[in-house]
This record gives C-alpha cells, sequence and structure tokens, in this order.
C-alpha cells in the first residue's frame, strides 16, 4: 500500500527543505509554502520522502497509509 | 464493542406518548419556534407543550429513530446526525458532547434567535444527545452576549430545580469570530485555550476535549433532535423531501433591508422566502429599483452568489442548489437590492474574512488578503488587467491548503461573485457601476480581531 | 609504554577532545540558531543546513564519547563513570565536573529526542530541545573550570571566541523574533505590504469616477452583540 505525504499547514512555517529534497513531489507557491502533488509516494522516492518527513525543521511533513 | 438492543423497532422507541400533539398548525410550521410571535418560551410553557424529555434510559436507543429521520447537521455541513452519534459512541469511553450556539456568521442570526426564544427545546436535545452517546459531560458553546448567556443559564437554573437535565451543563464562551464555531476551534476554546482551528489530526469526534471523544452539534440540531424524540420519525419527515426531510431555520435578508429569522421545510422555493422583485414587474429602463434583487446570497459568506433570476427558479434543498455551486448551509439567505454593486459587497466580505483569519497557515493569511486587496480594485474604476487572474490564480493556490475550510468557503464565495457579478465587472473595467458609491448591504461587524487575545 | 606515559597520552587526549567538542557544539548551537529562523548559508541548500546541525551534533557525540572515556579510564584522576552522568559525585573537582555532568545529560536528552524524533510529539521535541539554550554555557563553563587548560593562551582565545559566536547567534535570534507578527495579526500585515499594483493604462484627463477607497482597518472595539435585534425579531 503505497504511503502519501501529507503537511500540517499550522505547523508548517515555509522552510522548503522538503521542496529541495522531494522537488519530483513538493513544489513552492510564490509565499514559500509546500504544494503536494497529491499522488502516492512511487517506490522509488520512498527513502527521500522519508528522509524530507525526518529532515523538516517544523515536523510538518508527514506520510501515511491511506485507509 | 456491543450494546444491548435488537434490531430497532420504531414502535417502541417513543417512551412515552406526547402530552400534547406535535407543533407546527395545518402547514406543519412553526415546529422550532413558538406560534404566536418571538416571546420567549419559559419552562413551564415548553413542559406543557412538549412534556418533559423522553430519556430512553440506555445509549444508542435513540440513534436508530434519528437515522430513520433523516435529520442532518443544520449548521451548515449537513451531516447525518445518527452517523455522527454513532461514530462518537463507537470511539472510546467518556464523550463529550457540546453545542454549538457560536454562529460566528455575521449574516445568521437564527442560532441567537432559537437560544433566545426556545433555549429549552436545545437543551433537550443536549440532554438526549448525551445520553444517546453515553456522555454525562455536557457544553453549550455560547455566542458572546451577556444577556444571552443570562438567559441560558437562568433556564438551566429552572431546569435544574426541576430535575430536567441528567447531565450538567457548562456554558462555554465563544469570542465574536468568525471561525469560532468550526469544530476544531470550538474544541480547542472548550479545552480552555483560544477558538484557534486546529489540524485535524484526529478528527474532534475521536479525540477532541481533554482527548476524549467530543460530540459537536449546532444547537438547531439538537432543538430538532428533541422534537424527533418525542413526535417521531414520520412526523419529522411530513414536512421537506424525501432526501431532505424536516424544516430548518433561515435568515433571511430582503432587498428592502429587513431582516428576519424564519422556519420553513426545505424544498420550499426560495421566490417564497424572498422578495425578489418588486411585484411590479418588469425588467424595464426604469433604472434599478431599490427593492429589486440582482442576486441572492446562498448559505452566508462561505457560501454562493446566485443570480436572482437563476434563484427565482431554485428551492432550499441541496438537490437543487449544488448543481448550481450552492448549497443550503446554515439558512442565510439574502436578496441584494438592484442599487448596489454586487463587486464591492464581494470585495467588503472577503475583506473582512481575510481578516478573520486564524493566521496559522501560509496559503490563508497570505492569499485572502491578496485576493480582498485586488477585488477592492475590481470595486474601483479601471482595476488592473491582471486583477482576474490574479485572483484565479490565488484562489487555486489556497484551495484546500488550510488546516480549516476558511480558504475554501472562501474562494467559493469570490468564485461564484465572478460568475454572478461578470457583466458588472466588464462594466467597472471600462469605468463604469451601476451604482458607484452605493452604501454597503451585507452586514458586518464593526471590528474584527487586532490580537491574539481577540480570539479567546 | 610505561604506566605514566600512558595515562599521560589518555590524559592529553581527553583535553583536546574535549576543546574540539566544545567547538563542535558551539558550530551546532549557531547552525540551529539558522535553522529555526530559516537564516541562508550562502550557496548552501537549506537541506544542507540543517544536514549539517545534525551530523555535527552526531559528531560531537562521538568526540564527547572518547572525551569522557579517557577521562575514566585515566588512572592518574579518579572519575568514575558515575561520576560523568550523575552531577558533581566525582572525587576530582566535583562542581566543575559535575557541571560536565550536567551537560552530558542535558546532550544526551538532545540526542535521544531528536533520533526519535518521528515518533514523539512535536511539543515534546520542541520542549526538551530548549534544552540546548542551557546545554552550551554549561559545557562551557565545564570547559572552563575544569582544568586550566582555556584559561590562558590559544585556547582562551577559542573559550572567548565560541562566546562571540554563540552570543551574535543568539542576539541574532532574539531581534528577529522580535519582529515575529502574532498569528492574529498576520493577514493585517499582508494588506499592509500588498502594496497597490500600477495602473495598466494612463490616467484620463478630466473628470473621473474616484477609485473606491478599501476602508481603513477598524479600531480594537468590542463588536455590539447583535441580540439587541433579538427583541424585534418578526415570526412568519
Amino acid at each position: 500500500m503505497k504511503k502519501q505525504l501529507r503537511v500540517d499547514p499550522i505547523a508548517c512555517t515555509g522552510h522548503g527543505l522538503c521542496a529541495e529534497l522531494l522537488p519530483e513531489l513538493i513544489t513552492l507557491d510564490e509565499w514559500g509554502y509546500p504544494i503536494l502533488a497529491g499522488q502516492p509516494v512511487p517506490r522509488g522516492l520512498d527513502r527521500e520522502a522519508r528522509r524530507a518527513v525526518t529532515d523538516c525543521p517544523a515536523l510538518a511533513l508527514k506520510l501515511y497509509r491511506p485507509s | 464493542m456491543t450494546y444491548a438492543t435488537a434490531a430497532p423497532n420504531l414502535s417502541r422507541t417513543t417512551v412515552q406518548p406526547p402530552i400534547q400533539p406535535p407543533p407546527g398548525g395545518a402547514s406543519g410550521l412553526p415546529r422550532l419556534l413558538p406560534e404566536h410571535g418571538a416571546v420567549p418560551v419559559d419552562l413551564p410553557t415548553h413542559l406543557g407543550h412538549h412534556g418533559r424529555p423522553p430519556y430512553r434510559g440506555q445509549a444508542r436507543l435513540l440513534i436508530p429513530l434519528l437515522e430513520e429521520s433523516g435529520l442532518t447537521g443544520r449548521g451548515g455541513a449537513a451531516f447525518p446526525v445518527s452517523r455522527k452519534l454513532t461514530a462518537v459512541a463507537d470511539a472510546g469511553t467518556r464523550p463529550i458532547v457540546i453545542g454549538n450556539g457560536a454562529e460566528g456568521e455575521p449574516a445568521s442570526d437564527k442560532d441567537k434567535s432559537l437560544l433566545w426564544i426556545s433555549p429549552h427545546l436545545v437543551l433537550d436535545g443536549l440532554q438526549l444527545a448525551a445520553e444517546a452517546v453515553g456522555s454525562s459531560s455536557v457544553g453549550l458553546y455560547v455566542h458572546r452576549s451577556p444577556r444571552l448567556q443570562e438567559r441560558l443559564r437562568a433556564a438551566l437554573a429552572e431546569r435544574a430545580a426541576a430535575g430536567i437535565d441528567q447531565a450538567p451543563v457548562e456554558l462555554i464562551d465563544a469570542p465574536p469570530r468568525f471561525l469560532a464555531g468550526e469544530e476544531s476551534a470550538l474544541a480547542s476554546r472548550a479545552n480552555g485555550g483560544a477558538a484557534w482551528p486546529r489540524f485535524k489530526q484526529p478528527r474532534v469526534f475521536e479525540r477532541g476535549v481533554a482527548g476524549r471523544p467530543t460530540l459537536v452539534q449546532n444547537v438547531e440540531t439538537l432543538a430538532h433532535l428533541a422534537l424527533i424524540a418525542r413526535y417521531g420519525a414520520r412526523w419529522f419527515r411530513s414536512l421537506g423531501t424525501a432526501e431532505e426531510p424536516g424544516s430548518m431555520l433561515c435568515t433571511l435578508h430582503q432587498a428592502d433591508g429587513t431582516r428576519n429569522v424564519v422556519e420553513t421545510a426545505l424544498g420550499t422555493p426560495l421566490r417564497n422566502l424572498l422578495r425578489l422583485d418588486d411585484g411590479a414587474g418588469g425588467s424595464g429602463g426604469a433604472g434599478p429599483r431599490a427593492s429589486t434583487a440582482q442576486a441572492v446570497l446562498v448559505g452566508g459568506y462561505h457560501g454562493a452568489w446566485l443570480p436572482a433570476s437563476l434563484a427565482a427558479g431554485m428551492t432550499l434543498s441541496n438537490a437543487a442548489l449544488r448543481p448550481a455551486g450552492a448549497f443550503t448551509g446554515a439558512g442565510v439567505l439574502a436578496a441584494l437590492p438592484a442599487d448596489r454593486c454586487g463587486v464591492a459587497e464581494t470585495a467588503r466580505v472577503t475583506r473582512y474574512l481575510a481578516l478573520e483569519s486564524a493566521g496559522q497557515c501560509g496559503p490563508c493569511f497570505n492569499g485572502l488578503p491578496r485576493i480582498a486587496t485586488v477585488l477592492d480594485e475590481l470595486a474601483g474604476s479601471r482595476p488592473d488587467r491582471r486583477a482576474l487572474a490574479d485572483i484565479k490564480r490565488w484562489a487555486g493556490l489556497v484551495e484546500g491548503r488550510g488546516a480549516c475550510h476558511h480558504p475554501d468557503g472562501t474562494v467559493r464565495f469570490v468564485r461564484s461573485a465572478l460568475q454572478a457579478f461578470r457583466a458588472e465587472i466588464q462594466l467597472h473595467e471600462h469605468g463604469r457601476c451601476t451604482a458607484p458609491g452605493a452604501r454597503p448591504f451585507l452586514p458586518l461587524p464593526a471590528a474584527t480581531a487586532t490580537t491574539d487575545a481577540d480570539w479567546s | 609504554m610505561n604506566g605514566i606515559t600512558g595515562s599521560t597520552a589518555l590524559w592529553y587526549a581527553s583535553r583536546a577532545t574535549g576543546v574540539v567538542s566544545l567547538l563542535l557544539l558551539t558550530a551546532v548551537v549557531v547552525l540551529g540558531v539558522l535553522v529555526n529562523r530559516q537564516g541562508r548559508v550562502p550557496g548552501l541548500p537549506r537541506f544542507v543546513v540543517t544536514g549539517l546541525h545534525r551530523s555535527i551534533s552526531l559528531l560531537a557525540v562521538a568526540f564527547l564519547a572518547v572525551h569522557v572515556g579517557t577521562a575514566i579510564a585515566d588512572p592518574y584522576v579518579s572519575i568514575r563513570l558515575a561520576a560523568a552522568v550523575v552531577p558533581f559525585v566525582s572525587a576530582y573537582e566535583p562542581f566543575w565536573l559535575g557541571l560536565g555532568a550536567v551537560s552530558l545529560d542535558l546532550i544526551a536528552a538532545l540526542i535521544v529526542t531528536s533520533l526519535l524524533r518521528a515518533h514523539i510529539s512535536r511539543r515534546i521535541w520542541r520542549g526538551v530541545h530548549w534544552l540546548a539554550y542551557a546545554a552550551w554555557p554549561v559545557a562551557l563553563a565545564h570547559s572552563i573550570g575544569s582544568s586550566t587548560d582555556m584559561q590562558r593562551g590559544l585556547l582562551l582565545w577559542v573559550a572567548v571566541g565560541c562566546c562571540i559566536a554563540v552570543g551574535a547567534a543568539v542576539a541574532w535570534r532574539v531581534t528577529r523574533a522580535a519582529h515575529d507578527v502574532p498569528r492574529a495579526e498576520r493577514a493585517a500585515v499582508t494588506f499592509a505590504q500588498a502594496a497597490p499594483r500600477p495602473r495598466s493604462r494612463p490616467q484620463r484627463s478630466g473628470r473621473q469616477r474616484p477609485a473606491q477607497q478599501s476602508s481603513p482597518l477598524p479600531p480594537a472595539s468590542p463588536a455590539r452583540p447583535s441580540t439587541d435585534r433579538l427583541e424585534e425579531a418578526d415570526l412568519r
């Protein structure tokens, strides 16, 4: 079951690391906040996705398994 | 988790026969409000009409009746009440029940009116809902009005003296914010903090106030629940449509400026509620008449504008409204007079909505003020030709990217305005306006939040 | 290698790794402030700054391990293992070494919570991470007081340098934080920043309908309760 990325918009303060680490799935809007692609994380990007989640300074990015 | 009951048998669910026939005259209305005038109903009168609340004596027993009745939430989301109660009852131990009477929408008066006039129906519903989910911790979240809160305290004291309530009710004070009635903001306030919306993982019905499953229900919904528990599902369904049964309270803003709360059946044609033309008919070149409506705002400030011609053929039902991009919401219906500028009204309200942002999510507090600023330009003379494109871009950027639905609702409101007032916008782009400098029509509070303390 | 030379080697190793640990911890604190305030190091992507903050902290742990280990192993002074983590129980310089133990405990908490960051609540992680502002000065005090190394000469300047670095970083953070906008005011600030755009067409001379001004921000006064209207509520 593929995982999905989700961002807590209240915790997010627009550091922008996630977009640097995972440009295939995350871009920044004109104010520096992440826009998530919305599709599940492809297998090849699993590691980068997990790194983006751990590296987010605000702990705002999360990986979850949609039920 | 099992609970003791066989398949629901409707004939057994009314515990005591009602003292009097169900409310409502020949038309079946009104149900929630008294028949004659806005005289508040005191406890003896309430007991005389409806009797004491028909407690079932056990949790969950009321839920099948609510499912049969098809009651949906009257706070705006129209979520099936039986499903919500079941979810909370299933979610764990020691649930909390809170009636939501915050009514942060400036154009809506129905919850305040209901609490003022028929508090005992709401309080009955609160007790019955609490019993249904197995809760003994009950709260009522109320708009910050000293007189209203005092009246409710008096009503609660009366009930306590008469031994009517099974669980004591705590009054919780709601700050005068547009978002104060949002579910997670309510839970945050009930927890003792400010009424900030929260990121909803997990949802409030699983972990809400004090980490306990919390049932949040609009006060009008609770009033309907209190009547259904007495008079049954068939009675409730005797008004409304098959998919959207029952009655609802609406706050009507007529084109001539009058404003009142009415109770009406779902499926009622909008032209029976709002005076959409001045009766003299004609779309002649006599200029815009003050009492003719050019457009109708359906559902409040997170709702949608409909051109008057379209609204005249609509009924008060989501089945009719959703295909047009609108929905019944919390029952606000406002007819914009023909002698006002719809773009200017939209700009004013959008500015208010932007200032009512909790300021927690980047897309919201960056995007909404920018949309409002450009709408202000559109409402003026010779707006920048990029204005519409900018608004559309920002609308797409903020939608769905907040923790609550404030950006989504605002975007819906703005997009519907761009659609409904297309002709007016084109006039503005050529430096003209049908109603330059017209006085404001839609109601807005005198002040918005300026500091964090205004959210407590 | 006779006992005295071996002991001296261990003692030197402990002092050397101690100095390096302090330098690394100073770098970690400065980088941490940069990460928190979204400060940029020219030429470095943001994830590198965060990565350095993490890598250098783990490197500091390694050096600390050697620093503590060699100090315990050295037979010349009696420092038990317990003294490394329980403050003020050492026979040798109980106070200054005790500070080292306090600092080590705090750093251990920081490291453990950070390694488990994805699995603990954000609030707990943040709360513990604030202890960094206690761990560093305590480590500095321990460095200066435990031996005379850093009280003179080059190492004194190293200590001063570390103080300046952390002091500057903290001062920068505090002044930036003073400009933080409380959330209830952020939308209003965006309004102020959303400057009116230049007109796309030149102004026409002659009479023009004046553009409607947007209303100024209203004064902070409590909203009039609308229950006044209830008296005139009219029911159909």
